[in-house]
């Protein structure tokens, strides 16, 4: 399955956890706010704690082709 | 040190037991190194490493974890401390808030800060949160205060009160067990049971982390940050005419106190590799010490940073740390600084400090810039 990885900006409070637990996906700007590296990718687990931890639930994941949110647990 | 952050954000330096570090001073550094998996907190718990005090009990905590292992406990409770949840929970915030006010309003005056409002607020709260009787509190306060407050306990005395609040957590899981309620202990429980999430051993630990990690250190927060507003009058006066400005003064608070205790020394990272850092090489599997509050007051990360600005537009700060071990209850401190300020300076007119700082005695060998009182007064409403 493609996912779609998104990080709401609005509510990204740069605490890091994203680019700490799943370095390859997520970046960090000069501000401290997160952005996917990629907006499309493979199943990826470390996405999947990533969403599940960030503080202010900012990170979307959803199946790329349906648009169902993917679960996080 | 500050002077220290300005010319050298990583420093290479000699500690008190004789071992040797890479102290990280700068702000974007301390980021970096909180962040980046090369810089690793699991390995300074390995087995050929000596270990003392508190280290056998952080080594089995989060705390002692790196990804992914530290992912899976940390998403099961990740999801009980979010900002909604939060904002849920502050309702209930604001009434424990209101009840702590009717008795200091009640009681004499001077009153003692510290123990009738910034200790009891976080205890409450996260006895609440976690479905710990209240009437309990107390009892494990003097627990916590030995494990995380008092460096002079001999190990025997750690080692009674850690064996003391597992039995005591062990107990009260069990009858969780047989009674479910609607709190996180309860969620954790089910996590365990239809899950198999966690093992019982993770499942008691972190009811015991999540008990004690939240108490002193925000109950410490607000002292400080009323003592700093107290030597900035204009500030202070700014917020009793607006309390609409709280949100945004708690962040600059956050990032403006420093809560580390005097000579206490932070968690440090083991480098898994050589790694290059504000411009030096860390050779692998040396031990690396970021500060925090020294990182917070960087001029090349907030301008004018050593000015307490309670209108300064909100930035990232590293009063929570940052990366996995972002602390956990981020969002329920800033919510708790804010119901706790509000209440104290609309309903308490006037607040002031009783005694002048140099009165105000801190404990002795704390990991955090503990009070022992903070005696205050304020006008008739």
């Amino acid at each position: 399955m493609t996912w779609r990885v998104r990080v709401d900006t609005g509510l990204c409070i740069g605490s890091g956890m994203c680019a700490a637990t799943a370095p390859d996906r997520f970046a960090l700007d000069a501000d401290q706010h997160s952005r996917p590296v990629r907006e499309l990718i493979d199943e990826d687990e470390s996405v999947r704690d990533a969403a599940a931890s960030c503080p202010v639930e900012a990170i979307s994941v959803t199946d790329a082709e349906t648009g169902a949110p993917v679960a996080l647990d | 040190m500050r002077a220290l952050a300005a010319r050298c954000p990583v420093t290479h330096v000699e500690l008190p037991d004789g071992s040797t570090a890479w102290l990280v001073t700068g702000f974007s550094e301390v980021r970096e190194v909180l962040i980046d998996q090369r810089y690793s907190r699991a390995l300074v718990y390995a087995s050929d490493r000596p270990r003392q005090g508190l280290d056998y009990i952080l080594a089995e905590s989060l705390m002692g974890m790196d990804p992914p292992e530290h992912s899976r406990l940390r998403k099961l409770v990740a999801s009980a401390f979010t900002e909604k949840r939060m904002q849920a929970l502050r309702p209930e915030v604001t009434r424990i808030v209101d009840s702590l006010l009717d008795d200091m309003i009640a009681g004499p005056r001077p009153a003692d800060l510290v123990r009738s409002f910034s200790l009891l607020l976080p205890s409450r709260v996260i006895c609440s949160l976690l479905g710990v009787p209240p009437g309990d509190i107390d009892t494990f306060h003097g627990w916590s205060n030995t494990l995380f407050a008092d460096w002079s306990r001999s190990m025997d005395e750690l080692a009674e009160a850690y064996l003391a609040i597992n039995g005591y957590m062990a107990d009260l899981v069990a009858r969780k067990r047989q009674e479910p309620a609607d709190d996180l202990i309860s969620v954790l429980i089910d996590a365990r049971d239809s899950g198999d999430k966690l093992t019982e051993a993770e499942l008691v630990r972190f009811c015991f982390g999540l008990l004690m990690a939240g108490h002193e250190t925000t109950a410490n927060q607000l002292n400080m940050s009323f003592v700093a507003l107290c030597h900035h009058p204009e500030e202070l006066d700014r917020l009793r005419a607006d309390p609409g400005l709280i949100p945004v003064a708690v962040e600059e608070l956050l990032r403006f106190v420093q809560m580390t205790g005097k000579g206490s020394i932070p968690p440090a990272r083991i480098t898994r590799e050589e790694v290059r850092l504000g411009g030096v090489t860390i050779p692998a599997g040396e031990s690396v010490l970021t500060l925090s509050s020294i990182a917070n007051r960087d001029p090349v990360a907030f301008q004018d940073p050593n000015r307490l600005d309670v209108l300064r537009e909100p930035k990232t700060h590293v009063a929570f740390g940052a990366g996995t071990h972002h602390c956990l209850g981020a969002q329920l401190a800033r919510m708790e600084l804010q119901e706790g300020f509000r209440g104290l300076l609309t309903r308490l007119p006037g607040l002031r400090m009783a005694v002048p700082l140099s009165a105000i005695e801190f404990r002795e060998g704390h990991l955090l810039a503990s009070m022992r009182e903070l005696p205050v007064t304020w006008d008739d409403p």
